[in-house]
């Protein structure tokens, strides 16, 4: 029981590590605003989840990756209730990736969709 | 379980012993910004839940210390990979690894660090020793300890933008992130941890040294860097401008057999820069790294 349930947490953190910088492009791509990384968090959420499918903490090396790469960029602004916080905008560059990323999850999904429903079929 | 944020944070740390010092520095301060923010939501809401109530779901969301700690520990390896991209040494000749250098993104980065350190040594050493006795003299006042208290906040701006600088053009990993105080400290409290914690006295020592060093760095890789190129223009300048390299004492021209040498030596020279800019850039890096990352 505890090796499948393990085997199913490897799986989706494996899945998770190759998608994060795509949804955090995404959802920064979609913003009218900079934003910080609890918010970023916090937009991930879903209604009806109880865990969420990525840790949050697991987001923030990512955001700073994606910045040292050139697709996204931050500022620090002083918060009034807390520690600075720091915004992240998406680039030119970064909304370039985002669009050739898409393409590339949307053959990926495409295959694996097609390849589980022979599956089944059969 | 952890109990509160501040026994979340000590076993994020422990989990991430080893690693590089900058690196530890950027996970705490994520984590510590993203709890409290998490913490003060969840208990302006629900007046009257404890702490240790409200912190478990939080942290559940957030991700447990080891789980965190992998995540850092993963997207390091990839940015180390990238940051030693410039340092594969190939097995190349004496004279191709001698010229080189000029072609190296490391020492270009070296080279304009030193440069820059004339500009910033000047603006953050100049703020660190002139503002610095400036805001102790007020301490006689009782309004003087907040103003001493945001100099030495300033102090420590100072020390993350100039941990940016060595990053980017020396290459060295620095914290990305600000160190905060606990903001459930009280003025006086957050007075006496900025006052208390070393790491704020050794960024003050670091911005003010950045003055004297900045200054020689600067003049120095100039200098260098303008003989390499006067010595290589010097055939054409004396033979067709008629401007003479002074080497012989003032308005005294260079003998024509001698051109050729001097012009070879300026090609000597100019590498000789370049290698000397990436050794600077690579002590100083140690250095900046023992100064301005938190142990």
């Amino acid at each position: 029981m505890n090796s499948a349930t393990d085997a199913n947490k490897k799986f989706q953190k494996e899945l998770n590590s190759g998608t994060a910088a795509l949804v955090l492009l995404s959802i920064l791509a979609r913003a009218d605003e900079p934003m910080y990384g609890y918010r970023i968090a916090k937009s991930m959420e879903m209604d009806d989840e109880k865990v969420p499918m990525m840790k949050q903490g697991a987001l923030y090396p990512v955001l700073r990756s994606l910045e040292g790469s050139g697709l996204l960029e931050s500022h620090v602004d002083p918060s009034v209730s807390g520690p600075p916080r720091r915004y992240y905008r998406i680039t030119k560059s970064g909304l370039e990736t985002l669009k050739s990323w898409t393409q590339i999850w949307d053959q990926t999904k495409a295959f694996v969709d097609g390849i589980l429903k022979g599956k089944t079929d059969v | 379980m952890c109990k509160d944020v501040d026994d979340y944070l000590a076993k994020l740390r422990k989990e991430l012993e080893g690693c590089d010092p900058a690196l530890i520095q950027d996970a705490l301060s994520d984590a510590e910004g993203h709890l409290r923010m998490a913490l003060d939501e969840v208990l302006a809401s629900e007046s009257g839940l404890a702490e240790t109530e409200a912190v478990a779901p939080i942290i559940e969301k957030y991700g447990h210390p080891k789980e965190i700690a992998a995540a850092y520990r993963t997207v390091e390896y990839r940015t180390s990979l990238s940051l030693s991209a410039s340092r594969r040494k190939d097995r190349q000749s004496f004279w191709a690894r001698f010229f080189g250098v000029l072609a190296e993104p490391r020492a270009w980065g070296a080279f304009f660090y030193m440069l820059l350190s004339f500009i910033t040594g000047l603006v953050f050493g100049g703020w660190a020793l002139i503002a610095g006795p400036l805001s102790l003299s007020t301490l006689v006042f009782i309004i003087g300890i907040p103003i001493f208290g945001l100099y030495l906040l300033s102090i420590r701006g100072i020390a993350l933008l100039e941990g940016r600088i060595v990053e980017a053009l020396l290459g060295i990993r620095m914290p990305r992130r600000s160190l905060f105080l606990d903001k459930n400290l009280s003025w006086k409290g957050m007075f006496m941890a900025l006052i208390r914690e070393s790491y704020t006295w050794k960024a003050l020592l670091y911005t003010a040294l950045q003055f004297p060093l900045g200054l020689i760095y600067s003049l120095g890789i100039l200098l260098l860097f303008a003989t390499s190129l006067s010595f290589i223009g010097s055939p054409v300048m004396e033979l067709v401008f008629h401007l003479p390299l002074e080497l012989f004492g003032p308005e005294a021209f260079t003998p024509v057999w001698l051109l050729p040498f001097v012009c070879i030596a300026g090609f000597c020279i100019l590498p000789l820069t370049f290698h000397l800019a990436r050794w600077v850039g690579k002590v100083h890096g140690k250095y900046a790294k023992s100064m301005l990352v938190k142990a």
